[in-house]
């Protein structure tokens, strides 16, 4: 297919009088790759993700899956999609086989193409071991996996996870990694929500970050960065050193300056690893001893703060007081 | 907009997929109660526990005021009454199932899929009528080890099961939208059991209503519980067992009761009537809550 796989235009979502889910949300992206939608809690990343499975309606905007209109033609969007919720929407009492045969038969498969189909997901998910066990003796990491693996039954061209690691321990996200790394491989388009910058930065070729319903950035993990000015180099030498290597500096760049929280000298490295270069000769010319020196590019935490004027940690603590507390819940309970 | 002339008309979903989708929804949920059988035990015992204490508490005090077709065996007259209680309570499994699913997400991806719409109520109602089924199996079984002997024949005895389960199905339907709109299991589990227990009590399932006071008893009389009820003593016990019968009464006395008795053919109908009356009203009602509780 050309153009745009998945489409939104000047989305808004409201919730009662107060609440701006979506505050004019547009985006689009290619097919095969991995897109990032980046922001704290009550962003909106999940009101998103609804609006594009079908289970919202927008009050106002457009939204395209597949060059399906959602709201036109909700079955057949369908068709062309698989969700993998906030929270893994397992039975505990089937066996892993038999949710995943479940879900293929609602994607209208046949009994015996659901089943082929169930054995290679499971395989791929690397479930096959278990999928014979009842969901309910499955650990948290394998539960995600399992709802992984039912969002896939049906082939869909775009995956939808939302916080696809949320409450799971690290190595078990990490295998959850090379498993979305996987799917890009096969071709599938792949929409997932994220507060980890790291997951975002690690797995998407395009990161949107969304605050307060809004979209306030939009590029690759390394466009964002650039809009953060670039790297900077960070050193440590002796307290008695710390004149006479700003005054060598100078040379190099007027921006270096010593900075009392870090105990640390930084200086921009629009070069990157050439400045860098420049910067240890010169101090060795001088023979100055460095204790410490590194190329810093900057995270995507400060790209949130540059964004936003606050954390990513401070932006969430803003939306903790008018969060139902029934939604609170439910991601506590899940979450073991 | 730009792509408003690509889906001119909007994908419809076929019976035979709609039907295919019920039966997928229909044995998950009954896979449950296979998988977790302490469902079903403890779902039997309650009503089990009801036969065995009203039958050998209240059985002698109660079996003077019951008509004389019971042959003076509480249990003729009491397992009739607890078949229909437990189709109440059964029936409120249905609002439990739909909540605990939309709670766990379970809703959403279904609604996420390309399936027929109407499956999801369609087959919650019908697996919890097959669960409610066989409880009202397993008391029926264990009436008759208690004693219990339809007086009629054995066709009048499955029609009035059938009643049972025509009853339970409308009211499964009442479930789906209490359940729907408060959407919390907990609070499911209380709105139904204060709904269904005043319901139960105030019928003639365990006592005749005409020892109720008179303002009681005209709401009783036409209540849909005492109507099954009525429609389901009847068919397994006769006409005489709907009659208005006073301890002491004398032979003549009891004819004219009976003669003046509500018809067997009559309750049946009105129970039948009841089950439409409500299925008309609430299943689109609990489709329409079900559209808009999860968008
Ligand atoms: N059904 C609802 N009713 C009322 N408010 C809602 C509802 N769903 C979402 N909201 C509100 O809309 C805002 C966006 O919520 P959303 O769930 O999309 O955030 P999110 O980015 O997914 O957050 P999280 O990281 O916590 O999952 C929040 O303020 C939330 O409280
Ligand atoms: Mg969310």
């Amino acid at each position: 297919m050309n153009g745009p796989i998945v489409r939104v235009e000047n989305v808004v979502k409201t919730f009662g009088p107060t609440v701006r889910a979506l505050d004019d949300v547009s985006l689009e992206f290619e097919p095969g790759i991995v897109y990032g939608l980046l922001g704290p809690n009550g962003a909106g990343k999940t009101t998103l993700i609804r609006v594009l499975t079908t289970l919202l309606k927008a009050d106002s905007g457009y939204a395209e899956v597949a060059g399906i209109d959602v709201r036109k033609d909700p079955v057949a969007a369908r068709n062309h999609i698989g969700l993998a919720g906030q929270f893994a929407a397992v039975d505990d009492y089937l066996t892993g086989r038999e949710n995943v045969e479940m879900v293929g038969r609602l994607y209208n498969l046949s009994a015996s193409d659901a089943k082929q189909r169930a054995a290679d997901v499971l395989k791929r998910i690397h479930l096959d071991d278990a999928a014979d066990r009842t969901v309910r003796t499955y650990s948290g990491g394998m539960r995600r996996r399992l709802d992984l693996a039912a969002s896939l039954v049906g082939r869909p061209s775009v995956l939808f996870l939302d916080e696809p690691t949320t409450g799971i321990d690290p190595q078990s996200r990490l295998d959850l990694w090379d498993l979305i790394r996987d799917l890009i491989v096969t071709g599938t388009t792949v929409l997932l929500t994220t507060q980890y910058l790291d997951e975002a930065d690690q797995l998407a070729n395009q990161i949107a970050v969304i605050d307060r319903g809004k979209l306030i950035a939009q590029g690759t993990g390394n466009e964002l960065k650039d809009k953060m000015g670039g790297s900077v180099i960070e050193l440590h030498v002796a307290e008695e050193d710390r004149p006479r290597t700003l005054e060598a500096l100078a040379a190099i760049s007027g921006e270096a300056t010593f900075e009392a929280g870090h105990q640390s000298i930084r200086l921009p490295a629009p070069d990157g690893s050439q400045t860098l270069l420049a910067v240890v000769r010169r101090l060795d010319a001088t023979s100055i001893t460095v204790q410490d020196v590194a190329l810093k590019k900057p995270t995507l935490d400060d790209v949130f703060l540059a964004l936003t004027g606050r954390g990513a940690a401070e932006a969430e603590a803003e939306r903790e007081s008018p969060k139902k507390p029934e939604r609170r819940r439910r991601r506590e309970r899940s979450a073991v | 907009m730009a792509t408003a002339t690509r889906a001119p008309r909007h994908t419809r979903i076929s019976a035979s997929h709609a039907v295919k989708d019920i039966a997928v929804i229909t044995r998950r949920n009954l896979l449950r109660n296979i998988r977790l059988p302490q469902l079903l035990i403890f779902a039997t015992i309650q009503p089990v526990m009801f036969l065995l204490l009203f039958n050998y508490v209240f059985g002698g005090a109660i079996g003077g005021a019951i008509p004389p077709i019971a042959q003076g065996e509480y249990i003729n007259w009491l397992l009739p009454g607890l078949l229909i209680q437990v189709a109440a309570f059964g029936a409120g499994q249905t609002a439990l199932g739909l909540t605990e699913d939309l709670s766990k997400g379970v809703i959403d991806r279904f609604r996420s899929l390309p399936m027929a719409r109407s499956a999801v109520l369609a087959g919650r109602t019908l697996s919890d009528v097959i669960r409610n089924g066989f409880v009202i199996g397993l008391m029926v079984a264990m009436g008759f080890l208690m004693g219990f002997r339809y007086q009629t024949n054995f066709v009048a005895f499955l029609a009035g099961l059938a009643v049972a389960m025509v009853f339970s199905y409308a009211l499964s339907w009442i479930m789906a939208t209490i359940g729907l709109a408060v959407k919390n299991p907990e609070a499911a589990q209380s709105a139904v059991f204060l709904g269904v227990f005043p319901l139960v009590f105030a019928s003639s399932v365990f006592v005749p209503t005409d020892t109720m006071p008179a303002w009681l008893q005209g709401f009783a009389l036409n209540q849909p519980i005492t109507v099954t009820v009525n429609a389901l003593r009847g068919l397994m016990l006769g006409r005489e067992a709907l009659a208005d019968f006073k301890p002491g009464m004398s032979a003549n006395q009891v004819a004219e009761a009976v003669a003046n008795a509500p018809t067997v053919e009559g309750q049946v109908l009105l129970s039948l009537g009841w089950a439409l009356a409500i299925m008309i009203v609430f299943v689109p009602l609990a489709i329409r809550v079900y559209r808009r509780t999860v968008s």
